[in-house]
């Protein structure tokens, strides 16, 4: 039986950013789906729930938060592992985002080793060359 | 940079930081040593390398060292050496160690501070089973640079992502602009000490658990065998020796051997106590 493929949203409102977060965690063995905004994001939700939400918090159309508080409403919602990934680096905006449901929180420039732990520290398998042991 | 300064220079390393530079290594050498000949005001790295040869200016010295030195580090680094640490080390320590209540761990190359910090972390989630424990972190490296840094536990917004959970961010370190402080009472349990690992461990006393991870890859055969032997020296019976993924004592020492469960550990190949005791603490 073959493993179901893992899934990741990736929110943003940069193009940019978009395309680089697509290129590291598509290498992670991730199918990775793209919205520009809150709304978007959960209109995609709604039809399919990824295992992973790489989430901005500044956008158009529904923030970041105001997306996160939306999806953890739900039963679904509850499920997809939520990491922040944001220019917005003071610790209430940390504190605000894990209280509002996010697993982990990245501060924008990020890279790809950072993103292998966060993925890590949230329990969720990467495909990667790094070898541990 | 001729054949023979590289020579000179390997020579020189090898004496005294135990660094094994290989030919592949040479084009490092002078992108990591052209700020040494800023800071010291040599026009070339020739005159650098020639100034090492005709006198003994200790600050050159310790700078040319630490320029070749690397202090790769960040927090939890691997992750599962760490998981093994609290799982496994630390509760067969504090079961072997319950009549005494006192622990003893050294990071042998502690670079910048992370590495000890995560096992201080690790230690501060596992306090309630250590109250009454008299616990003694030490951390040691060749730069007395990178101590100084390590003992200020400061570090940037790209240091504190990498490997350290979010909510340890906000649990253990204060922002201090666009920087992160780590709390005063986890820099207090960490005593950093400048220390080459070419020399005597006798002063630093015995252990019951010592990390030196990364750091044997850069030394020859020789030295790593030395080096394993007076880390089974500084081991207490039943202690563990925690090293990197791409090391091993195989081939290199008979008196320390892998755990049969656990990559990464070692410990004493036979449970007698051993050879030379260390400072008795």
């Amino acid at each position: 039986m073959s493993q179901r493929e893992m899934t990741c949203l990736v929110v943003d409102d940069s193009a940019v950013i978009r395309k680089v977060a697509r290129r590291i965690i598509e290498d992670f063995g991730y199918a990775v789906v793209e919205a520009e905004d809150g709304d978007s994001a959960l209109a995609i939700c709604a039809e399919s729930m990824p295992d992973l939400i790489l989430l901005d918090w500044n956008m158009p159309n529904r923030d970041g938060y105001a997306f996160l508080q939306e999806l953890r409403q739900t039963e679904a919602g509850k499920r997809p592992k939520v990491v922040f990934c944001t220019t917005e680096n003071d610790v209430g905006a940390i504190a605000r985002a894990l209280r509002g449901g996010a697993d982990e929180y990245i501060m924008k420039p990020f890279d790809r080793d950072i993103l292998t732990a966060k993925l890590e520290q949230v329990g969720l398998s990467i495909r990667t060359n790094t070898d541990f042991y | 940079m001729t054949e023979f300064d590289f020579e000179y220079l390997r020579a020189y390393l090898k004496q005294r930081s135990g660094l094994a530079l290989s030919s592949e290594k040479r084009y490092l050498v002078e992108s990591r040593l052209a700020p040494v000949c800023r800071r010291f005001n040599f026009a070339t790295l020739r005159d650098l390398i020639g100034s090492l040869k005709i006198t003994h200016d200790g600050a050159i010295e310790r700078a040319v060292v630490e320029a070749m030195t690397t202090n790769e580090t960040f927090f939890f680094r691997d992750r599962l050496p760490f998981d093994l640490f609290r799982d496994v080390v630390l509760p067969e320590a504090l079961a072997r160690n319950a009549a005494r209540r006192r622990l003893r761990i050294w990071c042998a190359a502690a670079s910048t501070g992370q590495e000890p910090y995560s096992i201080a972390m690790l230690l501060q989630e596992a306090a309630p089973r250590l109250s009454g424990w008299q616990v003694d972190l030490v951390a040691t490296d060749i730069s007395s640079e990178v101590i100084e840094r390590a003992k200020l536990g400061l570090y940037s917004q790209f240091e504190v992502q990498r490997g350290l959970p979010v909510q340890w961010l906000l649990k253990y370190f204060t922002q201090i602009g666009e920087q992160w402080q780590i709390s005063a009472s986890l820099r207090s349990m960490v005593e950093f000490r400048q220390f080459n690992l070419l020399h005597g461990f006798e002063g630093l006393g015995s252990f019951d658990v010592i990390f030196c991870r990364n750091v044997l890859i850069y030394f020859d055969a020789p030295t790593k065998s030395e080096i394993l032997g007076r880390f089974a020296n500084s081991l207490i019976p039943g202690g563990a020796l925690m090293l990197g993924a791409a090391e091993t004592v195989i081939g290199l020492t008979d008196r320390l051997v892998p755990d049969t469960k656990h990559r990464g550990l070692y410990g004493h190949a036979s449970p007698q106590a051993p050879a030379l005791r260390a400072v008795a603490v």
